[in-house]
Formats: C-alpha cells, structure tokens, sequence
C-alpha cells in the first residue's frame, strides 16, 4: 500500500471526524447541563440533514448557508421541547426521562419516513464531485468545507460558554444547579436554552453532514449510537472531549478499514470504546466523580 | 392461586395466559395449519417485501407491481386479493411478518427480495405448509435445503455469475478491448458472500482476461466508502466488479469521482444499485456507462407493454427502466402464484403446492422460456442480458439479438462527459 492512501485515509478520517466530534458536542453540551440524555439526539441530526435537503432542493440553498436557518428552527425546537415538556421529567427516574426521548424519536423517525420516504436524498451541491489535490493526497471539496464549518462552530460555542453572560450563567447551573438557583438564575430557563443550543449545534452538525452522506430516516439511530460512543471516549460533558473523541473515532474507523478489512471497522469504535471504559471510565478529557 | 368452589377448581387469569400463551406456541411449533384459510374465494398473496430499512428503496420498487399487478392480473383473468407486510430490512421481522401474513389468511407468500430475509421466510412457510414464491433472491443454499414449499423464480448467485462471464468476454470481444486485473467489491450480507462464492468457485475455470485481484468486503449499511474506494485505486484493478444494493452503488460512484479512481468499466454480475431510478437521480451524469449483467424484461411483450401503461399511469412521475426489473420480478412471481391457483381451482395449500409444482407459464414479463420448476423449486431456464447505463437508463447491449445500442467499453473518464 502507498503512503498516499495512508496519508488520504488519515486525513479523510480527521476531516470526518470533526463533523462526528460536533454532532457529539450537541449530547455533550445537554448532558453536562440538564443531566438529561437525549436519545433522540441521531434523529434530530437527520431532522437537520432533511432540512438541508428541502432547502438545497427547492431554493438551491448550499447546506453551509442553510446550517443557519436550520440552527434557528432546530434551537426554537429544542427550547420548546424542553420548556414545555422535558422540564417536567427532569425530577423524574431515568428510565422515565430515557422512554419518554426514545418516544420522542421514534415519532421524528416516523414521521420524518411518512414525509419523506425511505429513499436516499443528496443535497446535490455543485462540488459534491470535486476534490482538493495536494501532493498525492486527495481531499474531498465537501469533507473540508464540512470540517472548516464545525470547527468554526465550535469555536463559537466555545466562546459562548467562556464569554457570554448566558453561558456563564449556563454553566454556574452544570456545576451547581441549587446554587445557582439561590443567587436567583432561572435554572430550568437556562434548562431550555441548553437544550435548544444543543439541538441548534447537532441541526448544524446534520447539515454539515448532508453534504458528505445521503440521507435516509433510518440513519438516526446509528448516529445517536455513535454520538453515545464519541462522548463515552472524549469525556461526558467535555465540549473539548466531544470533538477529540470525535477525530479518534473518525480517524481510528479509516485506518482500520486500510490496516485490517473495510467490513470490520466499527469494530475499532467499539474496541476504542471498551478501552477508555476500561483505563478511564470518566472520557479521555471528562472530570472524574 | 387458584379458588375451589364446591368441588370445582376454578384457574386464575394468570393459568388461563400462560396456558393459552402455550398452547398458541405450541400450535405455531408443531407447524398447525393455518387458522381461518377457506379453499373458496381469491387466492389471497402476502408480498413480503423490505418497505422500509437499508433495502427499502429496491423493496418499494418491487412493491410497486402490487400496485400494477391488480389490474394486469385482473385482466388475465386471475382471482387475487394482495396482503403486504414490510420486513424492514431484517430478517427476524421477515420471518414474523411471514407468520402474520399466513396467520391473517395468506394463501401463498411472495418475496422477499433479500436472501436472508427469504430464508427466514422459508423457514415460516415450510413449517407451517404454505408455498413461497421467491421474486428476488439468489443465495444458491435457498434450494439446498430440502424445502417442499420454495419456489425460486429467481437464478441462483451461480447461475448469475456463470452466465456474466461469457456475455462479459463478450463485450471485450466487441469492442476489442480488455482489462487484465479486475477486483471484486462486495457487501457482506448474504448475496454479496453467496455472490463471492460462486466467483471463487467459477472464475478458475472461466479463462477470462483478467487476474482477480484479492477482494474487498464492506458492510452494506455504511455511509461512507471512501477507504473502500481508495483501496480499490490502490489496487492498479482495471475492471471493478460490484455486487452492491442501492445506497451503496452510489456511494462507490461518488467516491470513484472524487477521487478519480477511472477503471475501464464497472461491471455487476447481477445485482441491485447500479440500474435503480435512485442511482441515475443522485449520479446524473457519473452514471452511466456501469453495467449490469442479470436478467432483464422483455420490451417487446404485450404484458410488458401493459405494464409499462400501468406504471406511468399510477406512478407519473418517475422512470419505468428504474423500476423495470424489480417489477418484472415480483410481478412475475405474482403470475406464478395466480396460475397455481387458477389450475388448482383452489386455495388449499396442498392442491397450489401440486399446481405449482407443475408450473409451465409462458406469458411473463422477464426475458426467457416458460417457468417451471425443478424438483428443488428452482426455475432453471434463466438467461442474462448485458445492461448498460447510457444516456442515463439501462440500455440492453447485449447479447446482439435483443441490443438497443452496442456496448461501450472502456468507459470514458469522469472528466470527459458532457
């Protein structure tokens, strides 16, 4: 094998996985927050990736303009679901609050298979054949167009966190909801924005991925699956943790399907996982207890 | 614990579910006819088919002769009423929508497109003495197994590779051109494995042109083939053979564009993706020239003809050559079971498996000879045809007898097409 396959397969991996590792913030972010964990969080993200594709196929809106639009609706969406009715569950068991999403889910799915159908749908950009060659290494034009957006996004939800009076107050409720409920924060208000943050990032991340896959309804719960598996590595509720885990897994996949055999590599995701679990149980970059 | 009254012992609810749960699988177990079956009537057909799931776009292809067939076997006189059930693409629902099916009084069973789910199925229908119909499904184990209700009108992954490689010399022949290392990529579901199988066990003595390079294997469900392809450019193959479904004959389409891997031609011995209406939707342009080399309709019937007024009718906005083969399939499959009952004057499962046995139907819609059956339920009188992607539909080129167009090999690069 040449060393140009390795260098495309490694790089083809990283460029993935930074799409991975922001679709796994979105869990990431509503986990460290609410404690809630979303599996309807892969359904969401094909919620996005369906709205990429309406709006590339009626008005030729390219999924890198489109992750806007669809981070509003998908925030508007998430604060709603989560002020109106997660607030509810918060106090509840967890197996109530882990049924109650998979409900959630389970309708998106439906409902997104009796829209739409079970056919594939492309966003048909006009680079969606085109690639970057640098040296001997190929790079795909939509892997790098769909990498730069998430660590753009990234980037920002950073700073939202580190900066921004909300997302201090944010994250004053994930370290201390009662205190932060003593200094008078509106601790399930902010509950809302989070959802709604998280569900406007993993929107984006759908997009973003639009560009790079075909979309069906039935991809959702593999990527709630492998959003589980990205933060399980990188560290439950590390934002940083989520995009690490994300390119290891990206990267980890890639390799092994060039080093061992194609079919077996998802094996490596899982291998990857048991290993953290077993050497580190809180996540690569997770806090302990 | 259950209450005595004047001598008598009364069971409580929880006796009374659990021995009617035992008695209802112990029916079910011990193969008990179907309940509520009359011989009188239509004969009522459950197409079994995978609706929704990773093979949902060929299962609502195929489901698309339902729709067709009431009419089309109205008119030839058939008396069918038609029960569908979706598999979802996996094989444990396909074996329980095959008992609801019959449960729900289906008289005969017709599908189920993939060859796991069939023999799920199978399994169903030869314990409980219902006939399946196989449309689509080609792993050769389905007709080893000694099962007295299977009827396969499908070639087996054997047949199907056995009759690519002459037609494949053939198109070298044509046009005077030929590769010298090809490779084999393949899902590894059941077809794809039966499909490697029987290349393993033909191409040693099928003296073609080309050295077969070693083969790579991926799981029909992934999203991204990019390592695949660039294996396979890594490789030096001149000639990629498939044996793909339909999301992933696109992604490898995709991938080969991108990364310009420009083999001289793309070439499956029968399977689905590369002719599927989704494929020429996403690909436009990139998809043509891959070839297919299966069984095919026959344009040139009035049934066909028929069938054809009926697609555009019902389904006015999409392609017919998308559709054809999935169609002609099922709708075949539909024929076979219909006839069994027309000649049997029954829906008794013993008197269709007779009639079915002795099956000679001549008007059908896929190219070839009248269906019978051999002893193993298997129709053995299949010929191929070479079907290319040109101009965006499938295009018989050969063999010459039945070609639209001649065969176009080498492919032109992905650069050079309008």
């Amino acid at each position: 094998m040449s060393l140009s396959l390795y260098a495309g397969t490694l790089s083809s991996g990283i460029l993935t996985g930074l799409v991975y590792g922001l679709a796994a913030m979105g869990l990431s972010v509503i986990f460290g927050v609410v404690r809630l964990v979303n599996f309807a969080h892969g359904e969401m993200m094909v919620l996005g990736m369906f709205a990429a594709v309406v709006l590339a196929a009626a008005w030729g809106i390219d999924p890198l303009l489109s992750a806007l639009p669809v981070a509003a609706l998908l925030f508007v969406a998430g604060y709603g679901l989560q002020r109106g009715l997660l607030n509810r569950f918060i106090d509840r068991p967890d197996h109530q609050q882990f049924i109650l999403l998979l409900g959630i889910a389970m309708i998106l799915v439906n409902g997104l298979m009796m829209v739409f159908g079970p056919d594939a749908r492309s966003t048909n950009v006009p680079y969606g054949f085109d690639a970057f060659f640098v040296g001997g290494i190929t790079l795909d034009k939509t892997r790098v167009y769909a990498a730069g957006g998430a660590l753009i996004v990234a980037a920002a939800l950073y700073a939202f966190f580190r900066f921004s009076r909300t997302g201090i107050a944010i994250r004053a409720c994930a370290d201390n909801q009662l205190g932060a409920a003593v200094v008078g924060l509106d601790v399930k208000g902010l509950y809302a924005i989070t959802f709604g943050i998280g569900s406007a990032v993993v929107g984006i991340a759908g997009c973003l991925l639009s560009l790079v896959i075909d979309v069906r309804p039935q991809l959702a719960a593999d990527y709630t699956l492998l959003s589980f598996i990205i933060v399980i590595v990188g560290g439950l509720g590390s934002m940083g943790g989520a995009l690490l885990g994300g390119v290891l897994i990206g990267v980890s996949e890639a390799l092994a399907g060039v080093l061992i055999d194609p079919s077996r590599k998802q094996m490596v995701s899982y291998g990857l996982l048991i290993l953290v679990l077993l050497v580190r149980p809180q996540g690569l970059l997770g806090k302990r207890g | 614990m259950s209450l005595t009254l004047q001598g008598m012992t009364w069971l409580t609810r929880r006796q009374v579910l659990v021995g009617s749960a035992g008695l209802v699988g112990a029916a079910s177990v011990l193969g008990a006819p179907a309940l509520g079956q009359s011989s009188s009537g239509p004969l009522k057909i459950g197409v079994l088919l995978p609706r929704s799931g990773i093979l949902a776009q060929a299962g609502q292809s195929c489901a698309r002769a339902e729709a067709i067939g009431a009419s089309v076997l109205k008119g030839l006189g058939y008396s069918v009423e038609i029960l569908s059930a979706d598999t979802e693409s996996n094989t444990d629902t396909a074996r329980a929508r095959a008992e609801k099916l019959i449960n729900d009084g289906a008289h005969v069973i017709v599908g189920a497109f993939d060859s796991g789910q069939t023999g799920a199925a199978a399994q169903v229908c030869e314990q409980r003495g219902i006939p399946l119909v196989v449309n689509i499904a080609a792993a050769p184990q389905l007709t080893e197994q000694g099962y007295k209700t299977f009827f396969r009108n499908f070639p087996t992954s054997l047949d199907l590779v056995g009759n690519a490689f002459p037609l494949m010399k053939e198109v070298f022949a044509t046009t005077g051109k030929a590769p010298t290392k090809a490779l084999f990529l393949h899902a590894n579901d059941t077809f794809g494995m039966a499909n490697k199988g029987a290349f393993e066990r033909l191409f040693p003595n099928a003296a073609m042109p080309f050295s077969m390079l070693e083969p790579i294997a991926y799981d029909p469900k992934a999203q991204d083939l990019s390592v695949e392809v660039a294996k396979a450019k890594a490789s030096g193959a001149e000639l990629l053979i498939v044996t793909t479904r339909a999301a992933d004959a696109i992604l490898i389409v995709r991938e080969m564009v991108k990364q310009r891997f420009e083999p001289m031609g793309i070439m499956s011995p029968g399977s689905s993706g590369l002719y599927d209406e989704q494929f020429y939707k996403v690909l436009g342009k990139y998809s043509d020239y891959a070839t297919t080399i299966l069984p095919w309709y026959d344009g040139k019937t009035p049934l066909s003809q028929q069938v054809r007024a009926e697609f555009v009718k019902i389904f006015p906005k999409d392609n017919f050559e998308g559709h054809a083969f999935n169609i002609g399939c099922t709708l075949d499959a539909l024929l076979v079971a219909a006839d069994a009952h027309k000649r049997a004057g029954t829906t008794a499962a013993p008197a269709l498996l007779e009639a079915l046995r002795t099956t000679k139907l001549e008007t059908h819609m896929m190219i070839g000879p009248a269906i019978t059956f051999d002893a193993k339920g298997q129709n053995v009188n299949f010929s191929s045809a070479v079907v290319q992607n040109l101009d965006q539909r499938p295009t018989v080129v050969l063999p010459k007898g039945a070609a639209e167009k001649a065969p176009v090999f080498p492919m032109p690069g992905w650069q050079n097409r309008g």
